[in-house]
């Protein structure tokens, strides 16, 4: 069974793998990923802003009180190898791609033009195969419009393409309101991938303390059906391949995925949930899946059921909509 | 560099173990010692040396008396209070001839007060050890004296003290020649390591030393050392000669400078020597015929050294000695000079000895000031034919008579020095910068630069005052800058504080960070500072510095921004290359801390220039306000004669006639300082408010006040005061006011996060909120005094809850804790529930700082004039200082009850059995013995025996004291543990509260046992790897101490009992309190949120053990927090002190996460199993 297929100009030995995740910080977990045949390894995403604010906050915790007193001049030591911001992660990706065979990518989140560009360099130069464009904005301004936001998504691209040689991915929201044109301008920027979709990690209410709260949840399969959709309308209009992130738990879940366009998946819930030797089950799952429905490869299955190439197109569109409230109704 | 560096590199290439303990301002040495060999950075011989931090000095003088006996290069860092515990080690190791230095930054030994400045007491308290002495007086002569000991030491087997003075020397920022590790090599003699290790106690050789020697042997024995230190003086020569070849720069055990045919000549050792030099240049300029003996070497003294050294044609020789011997003949130096001159004739160095004047002067005791004109008095005094032969000069002696005048104006001009003075906040940062501009200045030309500064004894908004120099050749004045050719004041209210304008010189420079638009900072000016700035005729700059650093996302750092101003105006170098340097140092300084740091420093100079002005104004004052006075009209004539003038920094113009003779100074003055210090103050919200006073208790300086009272008191409030009514049933028509002290509050921000009420359709809004200070501080101030005219409610009435201890007035108020400090709350509950009959006994740290440092101190009195009565004695005695107290109070109500019981007949039978048999176990019988107590004076009034006046003297000790032993983890865990247990064993009815931060708080974060497993400090760089101590456990296996573990954010009411229960306790009680503390590394204003996670990950686990349950027959430990909830990193996440381990070691961070959160259950199931085996057993079915 071929189960190779092609990601962002890689050829990667199946479609699946970790999405972005803490799961690489551990190199066991990476090797065990690896083990379990994971087509590649992507790194958590490095976070500008975090970067930034946690090196400001650390500069006021630990500079602000030293050189008022004159017993303490100072309250922690001198570090010599301080360690702070993208050195880490760039040692990380550095160690992982020693490691391990398979394509290692990148996963950025900046928040100033210099630093996508800046990091992206450094994530080239530490080794990683690829990089994805973690554009994980929400867009609180109202006076912010549409236009604004996919021009600077797409201003993003174009400087990091400038900068880096390896593909570039972007990793995408799915509150664009029309994700075809965008998605088509991000590969005629020269995306070299799109994935569907980032999860945003929704607030919730104490109300009691009448706080806002921070939570976490593990995404669920149905979160998948909003990728399968625009999987299925993008595929075909674009040269940069598709990939489905969110909601893929099951082999079922990934082979819909690939006939829906998707030339890769990603999935972390799953492995959180699981373990990362899942990984290994869904590879063999899919591959079962294939043997006992008699495809050939991997490639074969890509798409079958987009909106170009399924049976009924019309479920994809509008009158979807409609259709769901009539069964909700019966 | 400063001398601790640069004697700190010295010392740490030329040695293998250092055993150390935190001791201001010897710690940075410490330090250093410890970063270089946490970095794995080699000594000359490529080993790495061993820095080990022990729990007091006199276990660091053990350890290292053990490392010279085990046969290895050792050497040790300590001034003070320090230096003074490891005398009897110090007289071991001479006596057994070990090569040993021991580098001092000389300072004061506490006596009438504590004093953490230089002068040579503590020094001098170590004649008779047996230690070779030797001083350096500047930071260059303190590096290359270090050295010569370690030359000498090794040669001669004598040990050094090498000492230099305290923050004068070991702090000043010096441009200095460094040397090289071939230097060192070439000077240090390998023979006599050799010779080193071969004596060491080996098994494999053995030899037995420290016995005991009987009268036949001792004496004998004991002067088998003199030819040892009758050689000393000449290897010493050679060290210095051999030195003079390495490095060009020559010394001698006494140098000499000044006319080679002096007539008046000054002796005098340390950093006061440069001074003295200088003006001896100048004054011979001038035609006068003056000297100066500058002494290195001072034990042994070399009476033949010192002969060559004077010169034949002296007249009148002044000893000045920055120590003093009360009932002495005379200071040591004096007594040594005398004695040289007698035995110099005698040997035939010198003729006519007896016809030269020899006074002896002391100077500079606690770092006070000795600069050029007081050494002209000297010298003046000195040309006198009837010199006083004991002087001090410095200051103003009205009452013996002793200290010389000086004209304050004489200063000696160095020509093209440039003198720039800035005055600033710690927090923005000035220091630092100014550390910086030193080097720009020091390594980009070939200018000699200089620093020192001046920082406050507060720590919240505290001030500093940086003192720079810069010229073409080597700066000597060791003394403050008292006219600058620029002054900058980085804080305007600063201008209202401190005299800043005085400093400048005529047509000088001054630069102003004033907030708002530049154009209006003349018009902004109070019309005294306007007047100064016309009279000196001085260039006048202002920038809004604070608003361009907080447009760069640095509020409050405006540390670039007015160092940008600086070589902007100055033009100590070209423009564009300072700023090229300024983001060179920049990059330099903050690269570790991140780019995001350095890009934004580099933004903050990007935009000064652009906002940076010259102020053209008027030749005459346009100001109708002025300068705001010190302290209010209505303050005490004590607080206005003498805290008002050290308060406007011009404490040293006090004569001594001001001070009391004791060290007892009256409490409750921090209320008459007002140091407007927050930019934004809680205000109150009286629709939302719930009345449940958490921010009151909460809040680390009492700064945010409840009180109940009838309605009609508000007849004459004034136009913004706040009321509403009280809401509690038994109550009922009392109004309730909660009152900000405006001008007290140090804006931390902690009374606004524990505050649980909010405005239910905007919860952004609470019942207070933080609003900026200065629109409403002038009718705050007036609120503030209307609500403390308001009576306070009567104790006997209150209850023992949280909500109910804040109507209780807090008689520890606006101390100089840190802004959001965790200490101070509990103290200040303390002092709500029992000051009005407490003594504490204070250890040195953190809370005797800001408890009882000087200009102003935080324990105040109630209504009747009671209230805390307050002691520091040492660090390490502090549970014993206590217990004393104790046993005295116990001492006295036993006298007074025997007496009682013998005035029976004029007190009456009534009288003598209520007083005998009180309950006053509550607030009501206190108040009811009280009583007693007054019915007693009266019914003794007129009483004339002796046994009746006694009583009268006597009898308050009637009504119940508590004693509380207060003091923080270092004390309580390390130095002061063994008094603390032998204390809690004693059975007497002592409380202990410890404050526990977790590390050395005061002096800078050094690890002390109780620092947790995994933290980073100073002294565990690797993240401290054994769990801290568990000293509540400890104190519980007595079983018949109280003890307790409390934690204020984590469970108010909590602390509430125990403090409580912990009083009542006829027996030891030991609390442990949790404090948040700034060495943490995180923001206090989440102090209280920390602690809870603390206590919900079962990190800090909440109990209470108590004996008196045990006799009941029920479990005396009691869990009173839940199990551990959640995860360790839920709270280690957000501190500094955990997350910096990750950054240098993940692998090795997460492996002393990991081995932190098995102790954290581990200690959790121990308590749990201790609260439950104890349980009765369940009864038979």
């Amino acid at each position: 069974m071929d189960l190779t297929t092609n990601y962002l100009g890689l050829t990667l030995k199946n479609p699946v793998m970790p999405g972005a995740s803490p799961l690489v910080d551990s190199l066991d977990n990476v090797r065990r990923l690896e083990d379990a045949g994971a087509a590649a390894i992507v790194m958590h995403s490095l976070f500008e802003e975090q970067i930034t604010s946690q090196q400001l906050a650390e500069f006021a915790h630990t500079e602000m009180p030293a050189e008022s007193f004159g017993e303490a001049t100072s309250y922690f030591p001198q570090m010599e190898d301080y360690a702070l911001g993208p050195d880490r992660y760039l040692e990380q990706i550095a160690k992982i791609k020693s490691m391990v065979e398979i394509p290692v990518i990148g996963s950025l989140n900046g928040t100033t033009l210099g630093g996508w560009t800046d990091h992206a360099r450094l994530i080239e130069q530490a080794g990683a195969d690829a990089l994805e464009l973690n554009v994980y904005y929400i867009a609180t301004d109202p006076d912010e419009t549409g236009a604004e936001v996919e021009q600077r998504t797409l201003d993003i691209l174009e400087a990091v393409k400038d900068t880096v040689k390896i593909p570039i991915a972007v990793k995408l929201s799915p509150f664009f309101s029309s994700l075809g044109s965008f998605g088509k301008q991000l590969d005629a920027a020269g995306a070299a991938g799109l994935i569907l979709f980032n999860r945003f990690y929704q607030p919730d209410i104490d109300i009691e303390e009448l706080e806002v709260l921070q939570r976490l949840d593990l995404s669920t399969a149905a979160e998948l059906r909003l990728r399968l959709r625009w999987a299925a309308i993008l595929h075909g209009h674009l040269n940069a391949s598709i990939a489905v992130s969110g909601g893929i738990h099951s082999v079922e879940d990934v082979v819909k995925a690939i006939m829906c366009g998707a030339s890769a998946v990603q999935t972390v819930s799953s492995l959180l949930k699981n373990g990362p030797a899942h990984i290994g089950s869904l590879i063999q799952g899919v591959r079962h899946w294939l043997e006992d429905h008699e495809y050939e490869s991997v490639a074969q299955m890509c798409g079958s059921m987009s909106l170009q190439h399924c049976p009924d197109p019309s479920i994809f569109e509008r009158a979807n909509y409609l259709k769901v409230l009539q069964l909700w109704k019966v | 560099m400063d001398a601790n560096e640069a004697v700190a590199s010295v010392a740490y290439r030329l040695n293998e173990f250092f055993a150390i303990y935190p001791i201001t301002p010897s710690s940075p040495m410490a330090e250093f010692a410890d970063e270089w060999s946490a970095a794995s950075k080699p000594n000359l011989w490529g080993a790495v040396p061993s820095v080990v931090e022990m729990q007091s000095e006199g276990g660091a003088a053990g350890a290292l008396h053990g490392a010279l006996q085990a046969g290895s290069l050792s050497a040790s860092f300590t001034a003070s209070q320090g230096l003074l515990l490891m005398i009897p080690n110090m007289f071991k190791i001479a006596g057994e001839l070990s090569p040993f230095c021991l580098h001092v930054t000389a300072r004061a030994v506490a006596t009438h007060a504590l004093s953490i400045f230089g002068d040579h007491s503590d020094v001098m308290a170590c004649r008779q050890t047996g230690f070779a002495m030797l001083c350096g007086g500047s930071v260059q002569e303190a590096m290359d004296t270090a050295v010569i000991s370690q030359m000498v030491t090794l040669k001669s087997r004598v040990p050094f003290l090498h000492f230099f003075d305290g923050f004068r020397t070991s702090h000043e920022v010096s441009k200095i020649q460094l040397l090289s590790d071939d230097d060192l090599r070439s000077l240090v003699d390998e023979d006599a390591i050799a010779a080193l290790r071969d004596r060491a106690l080996t098994p494999d050789a053995p030899k037995i030393r420290g016995t005991a020697q009987n009268p036949d042997a001792f004496f004998q024995a004991r002067e088998g050392c003199n030819s040892f230190y009758d050689k000393l003086p000449e290897l010493v020569k050679e060290a210095m000669d051999a030195f003079a070849a390495r490095t060009g720069r020559a010394y001698k055990p006494f140098d000499y400078d000044g006319a080679p045919d002096a007539e008046h000549v000054v002796v005098i050792m340390g950093s006061g020597a440069e001074a003295v030099s200088e003006t001896v240049d100048a004054l011979n300029e001038g035609g006068r015929k003056t000297g100066v003996i500058k002494v290195r070497l001072y034990r042994p003294f070399c009476v033949e050294e010192f002969a060559a050294t004077l010169p034949k044609s002296v007249k009148s020789i002044a000893v000045l000695d920055r120590t003093k011997e009360p009932g002495a003949l005379g200071e040591p130096l004096y007594l040594d000079v005398v004695a040289a001159l007698r035995q110099a004739e005698t040997l035939g160095l010198l003729e006519n000895t007896s016809a030269i004047k020899v006074t002896g002067g002391r100077y500079g005791l606690g770092s006070k000031e000795f600069n050029c004109a007081m050494v002209k008095a000297v010298f003046d005094e000195l040309a006198k034919d009837d010199p006083k032969k004991v002087f001090t000069v410095g200051i103003n002696d009205d009452v013996t008579g002793l200290s010389l005048d000086y004209d304050p104006a004489f200063e000696v001009e160095t020509p093209g020095m440039k003198q720039a003075v800035f005055f600033g906040l710690g927090s923005d940062g000035t220091v630092g910068a100014n550390k910086n501009s030193i080097k720009i200045i020091g390594e980009g030309t070939d200018n000699y630069a200089q620093g020192y500064f001046v920082y406050d004894s507060k720590k919240a908004g505290a001030m500093t005052v940086s003192h720079l120099r810069f010229g073409p050749k080597p700066i000597r004045a060791t003394y403050l800058i008292r006219q600058a050719e620029f002054v900058a004041c980085h804080r305007f209210d600063l201008l209202h504080q401190v005299d800043v304008l005085s400093y400048a010189k005529p047509n000088g420079i001054f630069l102003l960070n004033s907030p708002g638009d530049p154009d209006e900072a003349w018009s902004r000016l109070p019309r005294e500072i306007q007047e100064q700035i016309i009279l000196k005729n001085l260039s006048f700059y202002a920038i809004d510095a604070s608003s361009v650093a907080r447009a760069v996302g640095m509020p409050g750092r405006i540390n670039t921004i007015m160092q940008t101003c600086y070589f902007a105006i100055s033009g100590v170098l070209p423009k564009d290359e300072a700023i090229a340097q300024i983001k060179y140092a920049i990059k330099k300084t903050y690269g570790k801390r991140g780019d995001a740091v350095v890009q934004k420093n580099y933004e903050a100079v990007d935009s000064t220039l652009a906002n940076l002005k010259q102020i053209n104004y008027p030749d005459a004052p346009t100001s109708t306000h002025h300068l705001n006075p010190v302290v209010p009209e209505d303050a005490p004539d004590f607080v206005k004669r003498v805290t008002a003038l050290m308060l406007a920094g011009k404490g040293d113009l006090l004569p001594v006639s001001a001070f009391p003779v004791d060290g007892t100074w009256p409490t409750g003055t921090t209320q008459w300082e007002k140091r407007n210090i927050a930019e934004e103050i809680p205000v109150w919200e009286t629709d939302i408010c719930i009345q449940c006073n958490k921010c009151s208790l909460v809040c680390p300086h009492a700064a945010i006040r409840p009180k109940v009272y009838q309605p009609e008191l508000l007849e004459n409030a004034p136009p913004t005061f706040k009321s509403t009514d009280f809401k509690v049933r038994d109550f009922a028509g009392m109004k309730y006011t909660l009152q900000v002290a405006a001008e007290d509050c140090t804006g931390c921000h902690l009374c606004v996060q524990v505050c649980p009420a909010k405005d239910k359709s905007n919860p952004s809004r609470k019942a207070i909120n933080m609003a900026p200070q200065l629109p409403l501080r002038d009718a705050e101030r007036e609120n503030f005094a209307f609500f403390n005219e308001l009576p306070d409610p009567d104790r006997a009435m209150l209850k023992d809850d949280v909500k109910t201890t804040q109507f209780m007035k807090p008689l520890f108020e606006f101390s100089g804790a840190c802004a959001g400090c965790g200490e101070t709350p509990y103290i200040k509950l303390l002092t709500q529930m029992f000051g009005d009959r407490m003594l504490m006994a204070n250890a040195t740290g953190c809370s005797s700082i800001y408890g009882g440092n000087l200009p102003t101190t935080p324990y105040t009195t109630d209504h009747c004039g009671r209230g805390p009565a307050w002691a520091n004695s040492l660090f390490e005695d502090n549970a014993e200082f206590g217990l004393g107290m104790r046993a005295s109070l116990d001492q006295s109500k036993v006298f007074a009850e025997h007496l009682v019981r013998g005035q029976a007949s004029v007190l009456g039978d009534d009288l003598v059995s209520a007083i005998l048999s009180a309950d006053q176990s509550t607030e009501q019988g206190i108040e009811e013995q009280r009583k007693r107590v007054v019915a007693l004076r009266s019914a003794l009034s007129g009483q004339t025996s002796s046994e009746a006046k006694s009583l009268a003297q006597v009898a308050d000790y009637l009504v119940n004291k508590s004693v509380w032993i207060v003091g923080g983890d270092g004390w309580a865990y390390d130095i002061g543990f063994g008094g603390l247990d032998h204390v809690i064993a004693s059975g007497r009815n002592v409380n202990i509260l410890v404050l526990d931060t977790e590390v050395y708080s005061n002096t800078g974060g050094q690890q002390s046992k109780s620092t947790p497993l995994g933290a980073v400090a100073k002294f565990s760089m690797a993240g401290k790897a054994v769990p801290k101590k568990d000293l509540g456990l400890i104190a519980s296996s007595y079983g018949t101490v109280y003890v307790a573990r409390v934690s204020l954010g984590a469970k108010d009411s909590h602390v509430v009992s125990v403090f409580r229960e912990a009083e009542s306790y006829d027996g030891p009680s030991l609390v442990i309190a949790y404090s948040h503390c700034v060495a943490h590394g995180y923001s206090l204003s989440q102090g209280l949120e920390q602690q809870k996670k603390a206590v919900a990950c079962g990190y800090w686990p909440l109990f209470r053990f108590d004996p008196r349950r045990a006799e009941k027959g029920e479990n005396p430990m009691k869990l009173d927090s839940g199990a551990p909830k959640g995860s360790l990193a839920d709270f280690t996440r957000n501190e500094t002190r955990f997350q910096m381990l990750a950054r240098i070691n993940p692998e090795r961070s997460a492996m002393l996460h990991e081995m932190a959160e098995e102790s954290v259950k581990e200690r959790y199931a121990l308590y749990q199993q201790m609260a439950a085996s104890m349980e009765p057993a369940p009864a038979a079915e």
